[in-house]
């Protein structure tokens, strides 16, 4: 499966998840912010990093990108679309899913391994999961509180568009300790927290059994490739 | 030139991080009367040519789907200020 990882002006984590994309079995393919051309790919991920400095707000400038025309049509076409971190919150810019993100509640960047909570696990990208299953990968934001209006807080969790919660504290004042949410098709998902950081022993998160050997984010990446061999 | 401006600001009923922050400092410096601060934005539009309702329209759209983010700002005004006058 062809997936692919845009690259925009200040992404950090784009080369991660082409590696992600590898470890799982995936073909990844290297879309760039400039183009109209989403090269065939099947699936596309937009990587977190800190595109245009969060100028204007974070992820704002990224989603007026000309590749986002084509990711908004792919995506509405029912491409699975996976937003990490800054990818996340240019998903909410770009409306693709309900929502938006402030500064940390705390007002503090934050880097820690993070428990979460899998509440979803029938979209594209979490199927592999358990529901209930709690997962350990990487948390790492300033601009990572989730809000919405209480109406549509009130429908996201009716309708299971709430994918990941935090688990134990809440690292930043995230509403309703959502961590990741979908839209109502399931194809479309964003999150906080790092997955493609947690794809390889020696390079993930602590876990209780060995340092740095933690990669439940790998499911993300199987979980969108296998489904997709399935069809 | 003339030049449009557009102020936006968090949403009144959101935490406001930033102004909480400086409401903290101006607490610390013995001005316990300010109670609240929030910050906002301010952007100022310089034009070519005239500010006509075709622009205002415009602007206005920007301001709505581009300056700022209707789930956690409001658009609280558009001005427009006329061209600085020659020195």
């Amino acid at each position: 499966m062809r997936v692919g990882v845009v690259t925009f002006p200040g992404s950090l984590d784009d080369r991660d998840a082409q590696r992600a994309v590898r470890l799982a079995g995936g073909e990844p393919v290297a879309l760039w912010h400039g183009d109209h051309d989403l090269q065939g790919v099947e699936a596309i991920i937009l990587p977190g990093g800190f595109s245009y400095g969060d100028y204007l707000r974070a992820g704002a400038i990224a989603s007026l990108s000309p590749i986002m025309t084509e990711v908004v049509d792919a995506a509405n076409a029912g491409m699975p679309v996976l937003g990490i971190c800054n990818g996340f919150q240019m998903l909410a810019e770009a409306r693709l899913i309900p929502g938006a993100h402030t500064r940390n509640a705390h007002q503090q960047f934050i880097r820690r391994d993070q428990v979460l909570r899998v509440e979803n696990a029938s979209t594209d990208w979490t199927n592999g999961f358990a529901e209930g299953q709690e997962i350990t990968i990487p948390l790492k934001n300033a601009d990572g509180r989730f809000i919405a209006d209480d109406e549509t807080i009130k429908r996201i969790e009716g309708e299971g568009q709430v994918a990941f919660r935090y688990v134990g504290v809440n690292p930043n004042g995230s509403m309703d300790d959502i961590a990741g949410v979908s839209n109502a098709r399931g194809n479309v998902v964003g999150l906080m927290p790092h997955p493609e950081h947690a794809t390889e022993p020696g390079f993930g998160p602590d876990m209780p059994d060995a340092m740095s050997s933690g990669v439940d984010g790998l499911t993300f990446f199987t979980s969108v490739i296998e489904r997709a061999l399935s069809k | 030139m003339p030049t449009i401006v557009v102020e936006v600001m968090p949403k009144a009923e959101l935490l406001d991080p930033q102004g909480k922050a400086v409401v903290g400092a101006l607490s610390r410096l013995g001005r316990q009367q300010f109670t609240d601060v929030r910050i906002g934005k301010r952007f100022e539009l310089t034009v070519e040519g005239e500010v006509t309702e075709a622009v205002l329209a415009d602007v206005r759209t920007l301001a709505d789907d581009v300056l700022s983010n209707s789930v956690i700002e409001d658009v609280v005004s558009i001005t427009v200020l006329d061209a600085a006058p020659a020195v």
